[in-house]
């Protein structure tokens, strides 16, 4: 209905938006009743194991299946195109040949007697050190940008008056920091590996995809198996993580369908936890040389900057648009260079480019406060810069300030502050204080909704979305039940199949904004509809009438009203059925983009051990309009506790020599366990002016400012910066023995 | 404090007061010497070598079941594959996420490093029983404070935190704190399962 007007409830009409609302399947994980594609059993089905590349870089001389054929309980072996003789692997782990048995062991066995020769080829993984990267070779452009104030002349040479320009704003400059920082690569490291457990029925395909790209992956799977993507169905009821890792088939998937097919049985086929953390998966590398000058205020007047960064095996990297990060000094110089390395390849990582980019540059504006004996809190509030001219990402340095101000006290950082290594040690404990600050995008996906509203009063929808941990289900289901004026549990919404209408990957924090769109839309336009047959009914004009608790009524007239089964009687014998749509970037009353952050650590370290314990983390999020306040929270506490994660435990360790990536298993993945979180605090900043631009997606934001919010607590604690995360106890000794304060 | 676990017919002499006698460790290190001489007296009489596939009944969650397992099949797959109780989790072939967590005579073990073999005369409950029409406090309270996000570790965190409450009832946001870092979460519930323990304290259940 085209003249349907779209709009949220205001606050105080609210029932169920921003309130506080239970998942309604957290039951069903909490007893293990939901079931993951991992989970999926088919009668007669096998279980499939892959054989991994143990090497780096090397080519493919031979490979022999007999032995794995002849094993006792291995049904198939599938061998892949890169074990063909002459084919190059590029990256350990990358799969080599499938097995698939009756049993996990007869296929691990299977594997294990494949025979494969490999000849040796040069590796390089050190991505860490450019010069080395640059002698091997593995080093490429990645683009830059250089903006001054003042302009050449028409006579200057350009690069010329560059140099000369730089080295004049230095000179101005009363304040010059200079360092290197960095951030390891660390893997996505879903606890649901990839995979998929697939049947044919007939010509047919049904796979159960651990997928955050329900209604795009039906195409992969038809693509690679030259079938019609009628022909396909891709489920997920439930996916154990993705983080940006699952948004495709894989060829993995492909050749689960194809054993299937081979062998006429159902067939499950998951990375087992070394692969998952080898190949399915990483967050690049980026490691940075920064010089910059400020004014006598702490205002950064000319930054420089030359990062280096690697995604891997297939390049890419960390974009130069994105340094320094929200900040934006009026002059910059700042280039990107890609390395490639013999790694798995990277894949899209919650906020891609931005968490690696605000720890490799907020880490060098809190290092001007500690050069100038200055509080962090003042220097990043100088540098906002003002509404009209904002930096990366264009959030209003206004909401920044305002954010900042709350955290502050929910921090009480006045009261902890402390300048840089200057605070009281306990003992060899020493405690600090750090922020920094962030934005997202956050613009509503493409998303589709097929409303049903039967004549008995039941309600449900469906939509090719997945809940890949937002609590999806349960937003779909707040946003009918807000807009119909009835409880939850009196709507039900089927997500999870490709066969529903198509909705966007869950990538990019776009999940809720786009759900909340098509089922706001969807419910508005049955609501119109009912309307009309109630006005009938009621002798009252439809738009004179409201949904609220469960009951159409008249506005002001609340006892001319019907129930909602004696409305949705009216509907007549067959379901009204009203199907609505949202195109990703269309102006819209329901949703919007750009978000803020603020974010505090306070951390104490010990310098004897270098072991650091995290005391009290403060994030305050503008999120637009929330949804479910329930789930959202939980957003933020898990983006902190993944940020905490990366910022103190998590790394992806080389051997520089063989290129092996040593600690492939989650005994020595290190992430953070419940002992190690602190305190959280998350705050919404949700004044009315940000509430009224509607949804905007909350996934990405919160785990950006980590990284460097709890580097700048530990160089306040310290005095000295530990460059480059994760700041594990080896590396704040090192740090501390470099400057001789050990 | 009520027993929480769902216990049924056969399992219903299994008691959490013989798991509360003594520490944790001795129990289990005691045990594995137990096995351990039994092992050696079975292999010495050359009755108990098993090769194969071979028939042996397991006690999960109060049912006798008849499964077929190889020496080398573990728990973890024969609840999965053959019973198609698919709450506990494969996540890392070592037992370091937690996730694979089951009572095995009151005892929280890790599924993927028990072979299926050595469970047998061993009282297994698994998420599963904690189910059901009346779910136990923990998964409640799980559900109450939005302690899963994906949902994957989940099941294995609440097996985890019933065992962990079950032998200390009156634990403290300290001792849950410490006492709980067995479980990893990727999506980072645990700010929600703490705040779950806590409650599941306070309920006294």
């Amino acid at each position: 209905m085209a003249d349907t007007q779209y709009s949220w409830p205001s606050r105080d009409d609210a029932k169920l938006l921003g309130k506080s609302i239970t998942r309604v399947d957290s039951l069903a994980k909490s007893t293990g009743a939901a079931k993951y594609a991992y989970d999926i059993n088919f009668p007669k089905m096998l279980i499939a194991r892959g054989l991994g590349s143990p090497h780096a870089h090397c080519r493919i001389k031979s490979i022999d299946t007999s032995a794995a054929e002849k094993t006792p309980g291995v049904v198939h072996v599938h061998v892949l195109d890169l074990a063909k003789p002459g084919s190059e692997v590029q990256w350990q782990g990358e799969l080599l040949a499938i097995v698939a048995g009756e049993s996990e062991g007869a296929a691990a066995e299977g594997v294990s007697k494949i025979k494969v020769e490999y000849e040796m080829l040069d590796v390089f993984v050190t991505d860490s050190d450019l010069a080395a990267a640059t002698e091997a070779g593995r080093t490429s452009k990645g683009g830059g940008k250089v903006q001054t104030e003042r302009e050449p002349g028409d006579d200057d040479d350009e690069e010329e008056f560059l140099t000369k320009e730089f080295d004049r704003l230095f000179k101005e400059s009363k304040y010059v920091v200079e360092g290197t920082y960095g951030v390891d690569a660390i893997t996505h490291c879903c606890l649901e590996p990839h995979g998929a457990t697939v049947r044919w029925d007939g010509k047919s395909l049904l796979a159960y995809l651990s997928t955050q790209n329900v209604s795009g992956t039906d195409e992969g799977f038809a693509n690679d198996l030259k079938i019609a993507a009628d022909d396909v169905e891709v489920r997920c009821d439930y996916i154990g993580g993705g983080f940006g890792s699952k948004f495709a088939p894989d060829y993995w998937g492909v050749a689960a369908a194809k054993i299937a097919q081979a062998t006429g049985r159902p067939v499950k086929l998951m990375l087992d936890r070394d692969q998952e953390l080898k190949i399915a998966g990483s967050r690049p590398s980026g490691y940075i040389k920064v010089k910059l000058g400020a004014d006598k205020d702490g205002v950064v007047q000319v930054w420089d900057s030359e990062h280096w960064t690697s995604g891997g095996a297939t390049g890419g990297g960390i974009s130069h648009g994105v340094i320094p990060y929200v900040f934006a000094p009026k002059n910059y110089r700042r280039n990107a260079i890609n390395v490639k390395t013999n790694l798995g390849p990277a894949r899209a990582w919650r906020a891609p480019n931005h968490p690696q980019a605000c720890a490799i540059t907020q880490t060098a504006y809190d290092d001007l406060a500690r050069q100038m004996g200055a509080d962090s809190y003042d220097v990043f509030l100088k540098n906002l810069g003002t509404d009209d001219k904002p930096g990366v990402g264009g959030a209003k340095p206004s909401v920044y300030a305002a954010e900042m101000e709350i955290a502050a006290k929910l921090m009480d950082w006045k009261a902890k502050w402390h300048p840089h290594g200057k605070g009281q040690a306990k003992g060899s404990l020493v405690e600090g204080l750090g922020m920094a600050i962030h934005t997202w995008g956050g613009g509503a996906n493409d998303s589709n909704c097929l409303l049903k509203i039967y004549p008995d009063g039941g309600v449900e929808s469906f939509c090719g979305t997945q809940d890949i941990g937002v609590g999806t289900r349960t937003v779909c289901m707040i946003v009918l039940a807000e807009t119909l004026g009835l409880p939850v549990e009196a709507v039900k919404a089927n997500i999870g199949s490709s066969k529903y209408p198509v909705s966007g990957p869950s990538g990019g924090s776009t999940t809720v904004g786009g759900v909340s769109e098509s089922h706001r839309r969807a419910a508005q336009d049955a609501l119109a509809k009912l309307f009309e047959l109630a006005g009938k009914k009621l002798e009252a004009d439809p738009a004179a009438l409201e949904a609220v608790g469960g009951r159409i009524r008249v506005k002001g007239d609340p006892k001319r009203s019907l129930s909602w089964k004696e409305t949705c009687t009216l509907i007549g014998m067959r379901p009204l059925e009203v199907t609505a749509s949202f195109k990703r970037g269309t102006p819209s009353p329901l949703s919007n983009q750009t978000v803020g952050g603020v974010q505090m650590a306070h951390v104490t370290v010990d310098k004897e051990t270098g072991v650091i314990k995290m005391n009290k983390f403060v994030a305050v999020q503008d999120i637009g309009l929330v949804v479910n306040r329930k789930s959202a929270a939980s957003q933020v506490y898990g983006a902190v506790i993944m940020g905490i994660a990366y910022s103190l435990f998590e790394q992806r360790i080389t051997d520089p020599k063989s290129g092996a990536f040593l600690n492939a298993e989650l005994r020595d993945y290190k992430l953070a366990r419940i002992g190690d979180i602190g305190e959280i605090v998350v705050e919404f900043y949700e004044p009315d002016s940000e509430r009224q631009r509607g949804v905007i997606g909350l996934g990405e934001p919160p785990v950006i400012s980590p990284g460097a919010a709890i580097s700048n607590a530990v160089c306040n604690a310290l005095g000295v910066r530990v460059p480059v995360l994760p700041i594990t106890p080896q590396r704040v000794l090192t740090a501390l023995q470099k400057t001789g304060r050990a | 404090m009520t027993d929480s676990w769902k216990c049924s017919d056969a399992a219903a002499n299994f008691s959490r007061r013989d798991f509360l006698r003594g520490s944790s460790a001795v129990a289990a290190a005691a045990s594995l010497t137990a096995a351990a001489v039994q092992a050696d007296a079975q292999q010495a009489s050359g009755v108990a070598i098993v090769s194969g596939a071979t028939g042996i009944s397991l006690d999960v969650n109060g049912k006798t079941h008849k499964v077929s397992v190889e020496p080398r099949t573990t728990l973890l797959d024969v609840l999965r594959y053959q019973l198609d109780l698919t709450g506990a989790k494969p996540v890392s072939g070592d037992g370091s996420s937690g996730a694979a967590t089951v009572m095995v005579d009151g005892k929280p073990l890790c599924a993927s490093t028990l072979l299926a073999v050595a469970c047998v005369g061993r009282k297994i409950q698994t998420v599963e029983s904690l189910g059901g029409a009346k779910p136990d406090a923990v998964c409640l309270a799980f559900a109450e404070h939005d302690a899963t996000q994906c949902g994957f570790c989940t099941p294995g965190f609440v097996v985890a935190v019933r065992a962990f409450l079950d032998k200390h009832p009156q634990a403290t946001e300290a001792e849950i704190r410490s006492g709980l870092n067995g479980n990893l979460c990727r999506c980072g519930t645990y700010a929600n399962v703490i705040q779950a323990a806590i409650a599941v304290v306070k309920g006294g259940k």
